[in-house]
């Protein structure tokens, strides 16, 4: 087909761009450690009060720095609503919703994902500097969806704060 | 004698066009009173709704599934008409996708008003509504699909009369968007018949919250495009008759479309790359095949902007950006389109940071997303259907333009307002404000979320004046214009004709089609094989709003 020259000049740049953007996603998703969130399984949205780990929702300990925070959401709360772990901090959230779609956004990071019923979210964030997050429903859930939220306290790392996380 | 056979079939357009007219009106004073809301203005309550919630719902199902449906509808088949010369194949179904119209408003437009179905546009369950609200829905829908047979079947007859030539430009366009949105819309489709329906009915007790949304985003990202052609048609193949400039080339339109047709549907993940239930590589694959749907764009960029600037030139228009100004800005048809194009553009730029799937997750749900399609579906789609109109009324009811340059001034007015809003939408978004959200009943406010929500409440405005200039202007023409007129549909000619590119790109439908077939397998079909093998039919119905 005929094609004027300029622009076959500017489908080729056009690839080239695209291409160049692709690769530099995958570059930053595989070198740079920024990952989508994968499957956490499934669980029964109605059985969580007997179904490990959501029977005991709550923070725990499980390294050196790394922490796991079980955590239920429903409307319009966030079980656990406050949570502390000292700054430098890894932790790894398990959630997942016990009625309708919730949504799960700490601003000023990384962690973003749906709470989808019957599905379990995971996602792992890094708390540097201490101070107060929030964790915020960004999907619409009803009624209360503006009112749903919890918080996160990032404490600065002293030996006493990780003690008290422990005994949690 | 052409006329006389149009008429019966342009009588239902234009009454189409009225429904499409009638639910955007709706729409952005919902819209208004959304920015409102984030300055504390409660216009909700002040005019009886129950919440947000509902003139929400309202303004997403008004504004994208039933002013949008009901436009195309009605445009496209005033176009096949024009194209081929001939009246649509069939009276009865030109007929039928208006009355299946009419019908399917009213019901979920009911279900929406009495606050039985407030679950947004986008009907997640488990939240459940009314069931006459999804089947309101379907009706739509089943226009839209009615709309697909009458135009396949014109064409089918005019080939037959004309065999071996290639359909001419515009009803081949108009056949392509509806190909590809007949496919498309057979997962959402799927969703409200299999699950959604008997669910609401009470028939199943539970249903599977996850699988119904990937089959509302296999149909949720092509739906875009959708939206969008009926536009680019008009920008490649009227818009520079009306500048007085001519199309480029006729095959490489034809391929543009092509391109949406394989590509606008197997990118459907790329809308949920931060849900639980599906894999990594699922999200990676439709990534990459979504910047594939950005090549086409660019593509159409240049044509139309090369078109233009030929225009400009040819009118006196020096240097590099002299042409532009020499463009005819004081027609308001042509002002929205031009209007239309610089605010799709910016939108293009923020779709990539949206598609970019890391950056996604920064901005997933936040206000960034409705600050980034109010420049694409709310400018690049919506102003341009507005610049259709301006012809398009008059042409079907014989009245002068009443205020045309109140028209001019109704484009900028919305552009001015957009900008603002939008770029108070990103801000907060960045910022971390969620979407969806009675900001002022928010328990959570941030400060920086302050100014951002200011400006999405100054722009909103400003976009609420231009969008009533609009109907100002059309009420005035349909009540209060006295001159009669001629209107005929600009048809702009072509400088390289579709017999110099091989009869792939003209003809051979049923091979783009079966490649797409093909693409949906390997893109969707080994991830639902699996996830059907196990799913999670978990949730009962809530109603809680
Ligand atoms: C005066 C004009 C308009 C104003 C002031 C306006 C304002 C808004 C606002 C503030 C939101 C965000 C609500 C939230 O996330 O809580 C919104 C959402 C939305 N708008 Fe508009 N809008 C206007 C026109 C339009 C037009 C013309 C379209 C499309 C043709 C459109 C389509 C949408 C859609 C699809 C949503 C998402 C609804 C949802 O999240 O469920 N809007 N609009
Ligand atoms: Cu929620
Ligand atoms: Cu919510």
């Amino acid at each position: 087909m005929p094609i004027d020259r300029f622009e076959k000049v500017f489908i080729w740049i056009s690839l080239l761009l695209l291409e160049v953007f692709f690769i530099a996603v995958l570059v930053a998703a595989f070198f740079g450690g920024i990952q989508l969130p994968a499957p956490g399984g499934l669980v029964d949205p109605e059985q969580l009060a007997n179904t490990p780990p959501f029977d005991q929702p709550g923070v725990r300990q499980v390294g050196e720095k790394e922490y796991e925070v079980v955590m239920i959401a429903q409307t319009w709360q966030f079980i656990p609503g406050e949570i502390r772990v000292p700054a430098g901090s890894t932790v790894t959230f398990r959630i997942t919703s016990r009625d309708v779609l919730h949504g799960f956004l700490i601003p000023n990071t990384n962690a973003n994902v749906m709470l989808v019923p019957g599905q379990v979210s995971e996602v792992t964030t890094r708390f540097k500097e201490p101070g107060e997050y929030r964790i915020i429903c960004h999907e619409y859930c009803g009624i209360g969806h503006q009112t749903m939220f919890a918080r996160i306290f990032v404490e600065p790392a002293t030996s006493e704060s990780q003690a008290r996380a422990q005994e949690e | 004698m052409q006329a006389q056979q149009f008429r019966p079939h342009d009588r239902f357009v234009l009454w189409q066009l009225y429904i499409a007219l009638a639910a955007i009106f709706l729409g952005v004073i919902m819209g208004f009173f959304q920015a409102l809301e984030r300055m504390n203005i409660d216009l909700f309550k002040l005019f009886g709704f129950a919440s947000y919630y509902q003139g929400l719902t309202l303004h997403g199902v008004l504004n994208v599934l039933v002013f949008t449906t009901a436009f195309i509808g009605a445009f496209l088949t005033y176009v096949t008409m024009r194209s081929l010369g001939r009246p649509m194949a069939s009276y009865r179904l030109t007929a039928l996708q208006f009355v299946l119209m009419v019908v399917g408003v009213l019901l979920a437009g009911w279900k929406m008003l009495d606050n039985s179905s407030s679950v947004l546009f986008t009907f997640y369950p488990p939240l459940q509504a009314h069931p006459l609200f999804y089947v309101g829905l379907v009706f739509v829908v089943l226009s839209s699909w009615v709309t697909f047979l009458n135009i396949a079947l014109t064409v089918r007859a005019w080939q037959r009369d004309h065999p071996g030539e290639a359909v001419p430009l515009q009803a081949f366009l108009s056949l392509v968007v509806y190909l590809m949105w007949f496919i498309a819309s057979i997962g959402v489709a799927a969703e409200v018949l299999v699950l959604l329906i008997p669910w609401s009915l009470g028939l199943v007790e539970r249903t599977d919250p996850q699988l119904a949304r990937t089959l509302f985003w296999f149909t949720g990202h092509a739906i875009v495009y959708f939206w969008l052609l009926p536009a680019y048609i008009s920008w490649y193949t009227m818009l520079p008759k009306q500048v007085g400039s001519k199309l480029l080339s006729d095959p490489l339109t034809r391929l543009v479309f092509l391109m949406f047709l394989l590509f606008s549907v197997p990118v459907g993940f790329h809308h949920q790359f931060v849900d639980p239930g599906v894999p990594v590589m699922w999200k990676t694959i439709h990534a990459a095949l979504t910047y594939a749907v950005f090549f086409p764009s660019m593509i159409t960029f240049f044509s139309v902007i090369a078109s233009l600037e030929m225009a400009g030139r040819a009118r006196g228009g020096k240097g590099l950006f002299g042409w532009i100004t020499k463009l005819p800005w004081n027609d308001p048809s042509v002002t929205a389109q031009l209007l239309a194009g610089i605010g799709f553009m910016f939108g293009g730029i923020s779709g990539l940071i949206n598609a970019s799937y890391n950056l996604n997750q920064v901005v997933h749900n936040t206000s960034f997303v409705p600050g980034h399609f109010h420049l694409t579906v709310g400018t690049g789609v919506f102003l341009s259907y507005l610049g259709i109109l301006y012809w398009l009324i008059p042409a079907l009811t014989g009245r002068k333009l009443w205020q045309p340059r109140l028209g001019v001034v109704s484009s900028w007015l919305w552009l001015v307002g957009v900008s603002i809003f939008s770029r108070g939408q990103i801000a907060g978004g960045l910022e971390g404000m969620p979407r969806r959200t009675w900001m002022a009943a928010a328990t959570y406010v941030f400060e920086s979320w302050r100014i951002p929500n200011m400006m999405t409440a100054v722009g909103g405005t400003l976009m609420f004046l231009g969008a009533m200039s609009f109907f100002a202007v059309l009420l005035g023409t349909l009540f209060l214009s006295r001159e009669r007129v001629t209107v005929s549909m600009p048809v702009a000619d072509v400088i390289t004709p579709p017999e110099a590119a091989s009869p792939l790109f003209t003809r051979q439908l049923g091979l783009w089609v079966t490649v797409l077939i093909v693409l949906i397998m390997i893109t969707y079909g080994p991830y639902m094989i699996s996830y059907l093998s196990n799913p999670a039919f978990v949730a009962r119905g809530f109603r809680v709003w």
